[in-house]
């Protein structure tokens, strides 16, 4: 939210990161192991403060890339530089200390909490695990954070089937702050949440990232809401990077054809806009990572494929500063 | 044929469980013309899809029950219907598209088994012919190669295409209407898109109604000539989609409104959020429904309902409040 790329320090620095999932056994892949190629050479950079907008179709890999920056994943290849540090090589003591500095928020409010433990305890558990409170101060930061987060602390007592989507979400914000990270992965926080609702956990992250001077991961795929809390925005496509853009940039001069043809499918909520709007309807379904099209993996579905597109990998350039695509086209 | 092809009047649904009575649907009024496309949108556990089954007469019973209502589709009140009768309407005049794909296909029968199943029963067309047509209709909401995907079973097919299986399903026996139950909810936007495009030409094409229920209201905007919106079981305003969204008059449309962020809008620091939480339809507070949550609210709201009136020609609202003078008073109660 808050345009302070002022310093311009890279926090996390991503850099041709690949994670391929092996496939084995099955009854079509008994002889020959195959991969899935969920993340497949990504690049890209986070500043301090900032928000990196991270959108695409499902399965194009946005939660395995940021599971990966997190290193919950042990990436197949790259690196991932988190204040100059490789991550990658951290022993496992080091790599624990580190990890404080950068939590994971989830999609599904329903399944990221245990249903067995109360609120409290589950704000507190971060805690205990870092050392970072114990006694009675550990209820009192509990009791603190649940206020940040626009609850009642009388409800630390209540486990979350007492609670509705959208408080169970704010428990998991909590649950992330408790540690005082410095990096969040938003994967997806608001999509299983109600329209009315959506809008108060966005409010929340925007005001507690200015709060702690916070940097978000902001995985998403309602690009109204992307643009709205992002600075920079990087579109992925089947396990690579399509385009990174600042915001009013990839929104306002988009130039590769699937960012495109994902802006004008988002339709706008008021119909004189819609009906004068030009639409690019894509054709063609989504492709398998288990095996992507030759070329640029775009090249079935794209409106203005040329004869290379089905040859060439395109790379990911930069055309303007801070612009970047992977297109033949530019 | 005159007069709408579908009347809903003073519609009703409860569930009786052991929490107590939910008024899932509670006296519903609305007309669709032949040709015309609804949408029905309001957030989750509304009514929506609760309200569409009860047209077929798909509640679960018990714990549901239709306690009042008719639903006059071509004028015939379906919900006075035999059995039987009800089977010949379902699929073939009426189709219905839910939600979640996988579960509304059956996951043992090849696709071209299940559409020319459904061809065979409602019009009677002999096995070749209705495989004949089966791949016609694949062909039609886009499937390549459909003759050979017809001996396919649906786990076989992407999400995206067995949502356009389902509507080649749906727009076999050439219905009047077609109700299309968050069609795309589960979809990715380029494929939500495909898909919509599709149901609207289509529909189009065919001269078929369609009611859409989303809450999405963009996908209204696009998609819909006419919008009812829902809350708590009501319906709390309704209006040609023009109207709707320019002139909103209900303080929740209003609220859904300024809450999203447009794309085609300056981008906002802060979203305008409905506060509060939507309510426990078991345990409605008196008076009306939204009143916990309404920034409009007045003393009167908390005491007696307000009901659905014209608020300007073809546009009627729910509320007691002129939401075009009216100043927002403080004090929402939350959570
Ligand atoms: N643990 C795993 N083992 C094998 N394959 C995996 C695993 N996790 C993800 N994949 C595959 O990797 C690809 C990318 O998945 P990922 O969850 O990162 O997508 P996504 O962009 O987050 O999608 P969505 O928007 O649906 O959440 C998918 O094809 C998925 O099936
Ligand atoms: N079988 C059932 N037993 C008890 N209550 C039910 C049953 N089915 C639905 N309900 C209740 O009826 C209400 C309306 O449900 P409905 O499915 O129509 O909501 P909806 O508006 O379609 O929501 P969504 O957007 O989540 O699909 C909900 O409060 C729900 O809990
Ligand atoms: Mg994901
Ligand atoms: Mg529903």
């Amino acid at each position: 939210m808050v345009s302070a790329q002022s310093d311009g320090k890279v926090l996390v620095d991503v850099q041709d990161l690949k994670m391929y999932f092996p496939v084995t056994g099955g009854i079509l892949f008994q002889r020959k192991v195959a991969d899935i190629k969920a993340v497949d050479g990504v690049t890209f950079a986070i500043k301090e403060g900032e928000t990196l907008g991270l959108v695409g179709e499902s399965g194009c890999g946005k939660t395995t890339t940021g599971r990966c920056i997190l290193q919950l994943y042990k990436p197949t290849a790259g690196k991932v530089l988190f204040e100059g540090t490789d991550l990658i090589s951290l022993s496992g003591g080091a790599m624990r200390r580190m990890r404080r500095r950068m939590q994971l928020i989830f999609q599904d409010p329903y399944g990221s909490l245990n249903p067995r433990m109360t609120a409290g305890a589950i704000v507190e558990e971060p805690l205990k695990v870092h050392g970072l409170a114990k006694g009675r101060e550990l209820k009192e930061q509990a009791s603190e954070l649940l206020r940040t987060v626009g609850l009642n602390p009388y409800m630390a007592d209540r486990y979350p089937h007492e609670f509705s989507g959208g408080q169970r979400q704010r428990i998991g914000v909590a649950r992330a702050l408790a540690v005082r990270p410095s990096f969040i992965v938003c994967d997806e926080p608001v999509s299983a949440l109600d329209v009315s609702i959506q809008a108060q956990i966005i409010n929340l992250l925007g005001e507690l990232q200015e709060q702690f001077h916070l940097t978000y991961l902001f995985i998403a795929h309602d690009l109204a809401v992307v643009r709205h809390i992002s600075d920079r925005i990087a579109v992925m496509y089947l396990g690579k990077i399509a385009e990174v853009a600042d915001r009013k940039e990839a929104y306002e001069n988009p130039l590769h054809p699937y960012t495109k043809a994902l802006l004008s499918a988002v339709p706008i909520p008021d119909p004189l806009v819609e009906a004068k709007r030009e639409r690019i309807i894509l054709t063609g379904d989504v492709p398998s990572p288990l095996n992507p099209p030759p070329g640029c993996s775009f090249h079935p579905r794209c409106p203005y494929v040329m004869p290379r597109c089905s040859q060439v990998t395109p790379e990911l350039k930069e055309v303007s500063p801070g612009h970047s695509v992977a297109c033949h086209l530019y | 044929m005159s007069g709408p092809l579908l009347q809903v009047k003073g519609l009703s649904t409860h569930f009786f469980t052991q929490e107590g009575v939910v008024k899932a649907v509670d006296d519903i009024t609305y007309n669709l013309a032949e040709g015309e496309t609804m949408g029905l949108v309001g957030e989750s556990g509304c009514g929506k899809s609760v309200s569409a089954l009860s047209i077929l007469r798909l509640i679960p019973n018990p714990p549901g029950r239709i306690v009042a209502g008719e639903v006059l589709f071509q004028g015939q009140d379906l919900l006075q219907m035999g059995d039987d009768e009800i089977r010949q309407v379902r699929g073939h005049r009426i189709a219905i598209i839910f939600q979640e794909p996988m579960t509304s296909l059956n996951p043992v029968l090849t696709v071209g088994r299940q559409i020319s199943e459904a061809l065979e029963l409602h019009l009677k067309m002999d096995h070749k012919r209705a495989l004949e047509r089966s791949v016609e209709l694949l062909n039609m909401v886009g499937i390549p190669d459909a003759g050979r995907r017809i001996k396919d079973y649906p786990h076989q097919f992407s999400g995206g295409m067995r949502q356009r299986v389902m509507i080649a399903m749906a727009l076999s026996c050439d219905p009047k209407l077609l109700i299309a139950d968050e069609p795309t909810t589960a979809l990715d936007v380029t494929i939500q898109a495909q898909i919509l495009e599709l149901i609207k030409n289509l529909a189009r094409e065919t001269g078929t109604a369609v009611m859409i229920i989303t809450h999405n209201l963009g996908v209204v905007a696009r998609y819909a000539d006419w919008v009812n919106v829902m809350y708590a079981g009501k319906i709390i305003e309704s209006a040609q989609a023009g109207e709707l969204y320019a002139a909103p008059r209900h303080p929740y449309t209003l609220g859904l409104l300024a809450s999203v962020p447009r794309l085609d809008q300056p981008r906002k620091t802060k979203l305008a959020p409905i506060e509060g939480l939507p309510p426990d339809l078991s345990a409605l507070p008196p008076g009306c429904s939204f009143r916990p949550r309404c920034p409009y609210a007045v003393d009167r709201c908390a005491v007696e309902e307000p009901p659905l009136l014209e608020v300007a020609p073809g546009h009627t609202a729910a509320c007691w409040v002129d939401v075009r003078v009216a100043k927002k008073t403080a004090g929402v109660v939350h959570g």
